[in-house]
């Protein structure tokens, strides 16, 4: 049987995670593909096997969305690791401490002094037309100031070799349990090549979130819970997940009470009372009484007892307003402002549709940038202009034009490749990065991270919803 | 946590905090897999008996219709009765609503509410026997002649995950939840396989008694894994014998009675009580076990099988019933 061959891999002109151009192996990833290399074809699919059914019987799926009953499909896992040298992550690590710090002053200053408005470096109409902008939370105290204590950042490499942050998740971020059992399945199938290259381990990360929460907590012990849609919902596995791993409740709205401005689940034994709250619920649905009307998955009159301290909500509610897509190219200005620092880790370029130039810019180019809609996620709501057609741009030029606040675009970046298994060969794909930031007394970012992978040939959309998958993230340390 | 001791007993039982809606979950996901491989069982025993009638019998696939109580449904759905059907309806339907394949896809359903109440290796049982039942249908096994290995794995998968249940979930109020709805559906199907024998035809009246009626008396042992057990209990196989025994038994672990042992056994370990009852949940289990442990095979003969157990069925049905009520109604604790 053939062994793994890498001389006739080919890196397209793209920034490539393993090789440099000329086929030269980067140090960091010299180790593995020597390994690799020593492997036959016959081993390297079976391995491939292996991890399909170990994530079926894991019941590693999820649902698809308008796919309500039933079709349960697993984000598919690329054995082949994508592996971040010690130098690149201390990089990264450092510059998102920077930006969710200061993402996270400027949340609480929206909603309390409005410094940041006052003195003009943000207009205030950006803020109040944001769709994730909660009036509601205006005069809000959230224990230590903390109001995103849960994030994972969309971070990209582009040909350049430079890093930039693509989009802040500061709502409620998913894919975290994916780091968690892709490096539990990848240390079964590759595990001489562990134990010899130095991989930073991740498997603390339920322990954090958990210490995280207690932290918050008006009352000690505290008794914590996730709160999630349900199992239709596409992230339904993680939410289960999380909270068997931090040994929290798992609940619905409808197991939930409010009495005596206190949260209760309801239990076989009667009432019990609940302190902190890891929500997986959007911020519209956590109380009809205060959010949307019409939502079923919340709780009527959460909101108050969270508002007299008697509840913690992590994340805090309307979080949402700094990742806007608009306020995005803000940001900046937003560190400059708040920490006096240079941004670490950089933006991509950014027009903001809202203001007039930008707009211009953006309708006479529809064709080579990326355009996005402020307020959705998910790989929804976007046109890739390379990749549309006439009519496609000439659709979407008509909705910016309706509602401009809410598009933005940017130039078309190739995303970084790393080597990945396809029918019978090994070929590059794009991939991103999302490391996850707690932040609750000190911030703590876990040295590793979702990598998704677009397993489509020359795709760049990424997203599980559109042909994505995803890659086991090591970080070696040293 | 809620500590409570048991009168006259060193042991403290923990009462974790639990759901209702997730006890709930535990109680049905335990039913269903019980329901499963109950099915799985029949249909196998069934097959077995349809390679050994004598040439002048034809295959008799309704009584086990019948048995599982669902004869209406088959019959506005199919206007036909034979081997090929009647696994297809029992193992693989879609509109059926207790055949393997959707007793299953339930079990998983509940199973992927409480995930975190179940450990791993729970969860990766229940997806092995889902991943099976799922390569069942597109294989379409009920066309195969001999379609007994497939039910021979739904057997053992249901089996083991029992198993892998016991050995790795603590007993706390959800394992007592659980082993309640298995042991309700456990009774609710040895009643119902004994009952039909009621509807399995003999060729004249005097074959009662012929090794044909011997060879049916068998299979329904067997259809309740109780062959072994009764003749090395009872040695003789007799209709009153076999009726005693899967009623009133009070040591083999599928027999009305002892089913209903446990499951009362539970029910106070759940609430901390030993004698009497405390709400109506355990009033309905408790009269419903004496009934049996003070039954008398005579006199149910006497009054007739079919009727008593159709009694026993409705009865178990409100006890499955007051169970909801008390533990598992949202409206109930909020109260």
């Amino acid at each position: 049987m053939a062994k793994i061959d890498f001389t006739t891999y080919d890196t397209n002109g793209f920034y490539d995670e393993m090789v440099e151009m000329d086929g030269k192996v980067r140090p960091h990833y010299a180790l593995f593909r020597e390994r690799l290399q020593k492997m036959d074809w016959k081993k390297l699919n079976f391995l491939q096997y292996s991890t399909d059914r170990a994530q079926l019987s894991l019941g590693m799926t999820f649902n698809v969305y308008g796919d309500n009953q039933g079709i349960e499909r697993i984000l598919h896992l690329d054995i082949i690791p994508r592996i971040i040298s010690k130098q690149d992550w201390e990089y990264l690590e450092k510059g998102l401490r920077q930006r969710i710090e200061a993402l996270n002053i400027f949340i609480n200053d929206i909603y309390n002094d409005q410094k940041i408005i006052r003195d003009k470096i943000i207009p205030e109409e950006l803020i109040f037309s944001s769709s994730t902008f909660r009036g509601q939370c205006i005069g809000l105290n959230p224990p230590q100031n903390i109001w995103c204590h849960i994030s994972g950042t969309d971070i990209i490499r582009g040909d350049d070799g430079s890093f930039y942050v693509l989009e802040d998740n500061l709502r409620c971020p998913s894919g975290v349990s994916y780091m968690l059992e892709n490096r539990e399945i990848l240390k079964r199938t590759f595990p001489e090549i562990f134990e010899n290259l130095h991989v930073r381990p991740v498997y603390n990360y339920s322990h954090h979130l958990r210490d995280m929460m207690e932290s918050l907590a008006p009352v000690s012990p505290a008794s914590i819970a996730v709160l999630t849609p349900g199992i239709y919902n596409s992230a339904y596995f993680e939410h289960a997940y999380l909270a068997q791993q931090m040994g929290a409740e798992l609940v619905e709205g409808r197991d939930l009470v409010i009495k005596d401005d206190f949260v209760f689940m309801i239990t076989t034994n009667g009432l019990q009372r609940v302190d902190v709250i890891y929500r997986r619920v959007d911020d519209d649905f956590i109380d009809p009484n205060v959010f949307r009307g019409d939502s079923m998955l919340g709780v009527p009159g959460l909101f108050e007892v969270y508002k007299k301290g008697n509840v913690v909500l992590a994340n805090a509610p309307g979080t949402g307003v700094a990742d806007d897509k608009a306020v995005y190219a803000y940001i900046p200005r937003i560190i400059k402002y708040y920490l006096g620092e240079e941004m670490i880790l950089p933006n991509v370029q950014t027009y903001i549709c809202a203001e007039k130039n930008d707009l211009d810019f953006v309708l006479d180019h529809m064709h080579e940038l990326v355009i996005k809609q402020t307020d959705a996620s998910g790989g929804y709501g976007m046109l890739i202009g390379p990749k549309s057609t006439k009519k496609e741009q000439e659709d979407f030029k008509e909705k910016i034009k309706n509602n401009p606040r809410n598009y933005i675009a940017q130039p078309t970046i190739n995303l970084s490749r790393v080597p990945t298994l396809t029918e019978n060969s090994i070929e590059g794909r794009h991939v991103d990065l999302r490391p996850y930031v707690l932040y609750g007394k000190e911030i703590n970012i876990i040295p590793g991270a979702l990598t998704r992978v677009a397993l489509k040939k020359d795709s760049l959309v990424v997203n599980s919803s559109q042909g994505g998958g995803s890659k086991d993230t090591w970080v070696l340390d040293n | 946590m809620v500590e409570a001791k048991i009168p006259g007993s060193w042991i403290t039982e923990i009462h974790e905090i639990m759901l209702s809606r997730v006890a709930d979950s535990i109680y049905w996901m335990n039913r269903y897999l019980e329901r499963a491989e109950n099915y799985a069982r029949f249909l196998d025993v069934n097959f077995n008996l349809s390679l050994e009638l004598p040439p002048n019998i034809s295959e008799e696939w309704k009584p086990l219709v019948l048995t599982t109580g669902d004869w209406k449904m088959y019959d506005t759905l199919y206007d036909k009765i034979d081997k090929e059907y009647v696994i297809y309806f029992l193992a693989f339907d879609q509109n059926n609503p207790n055949s393997i394949y959707n007793s299953i896809i339930k079990a998983r359903e509940n199973a992927r509410a409480i995930r975190p109440e179940i450990t791993k290796e729970v969860w990766e049982q229940i997806n092995y026997i889902y991943y099976l039942v799922k390569e069942g249908h597109s294989k379409k096994q009920w066309q195969r002649s001999d379609p007994r290995n497939f039910f021979t794995e739904i057997k053992k998968g249901c089996q083991l995950l029992h198993g892998i249940f016991d050995a790795t979930i603590s007993r706390t109020d959800g394992w007592h939840f659980g082993k309640i709805g298995q042991l309700i559906e456990r009774a609710d199907k040895t009643s119902r396989v004994l009952d039909v024998k009621y509807h399995m035809l003999l060729p004249t009246p005097e074959a009662v008694g012929s090794p044909f009626d011997l060879l049916q008396w068998t299979a329904l042992l067997k259809s309740v894994s109780a062959y072994d057990m009764y003749r090395k209990t009872n040695g003789k196989l007799t209709p009153i014998g076999i009726s005693e025994f899967l009623i009133l038994d009070k040591v083999f672990p599928r027999s009305m009675l002892r089913c209903l042992m446990h499951a009362e056994n539970s029910l106070y370990k759940i609430t901390g009580g030993s004698v009497g009852y405390s709400n109506i949940a355990e009033k309905k289990i408790g009269i419903l076990k004496s009934q049996l442990e003070y039954g008398d095979i005579n006199e149910i003969f006497h009054s007739g099988l079919h009727e008593y157990l159709d009694d026993f069925q409705v009865k178990l049905n409100e006890v499955s019933k007051a169970i909801f009520d008390t533990f598992f109604s949202i409206e109930n604790v909020k109260k």
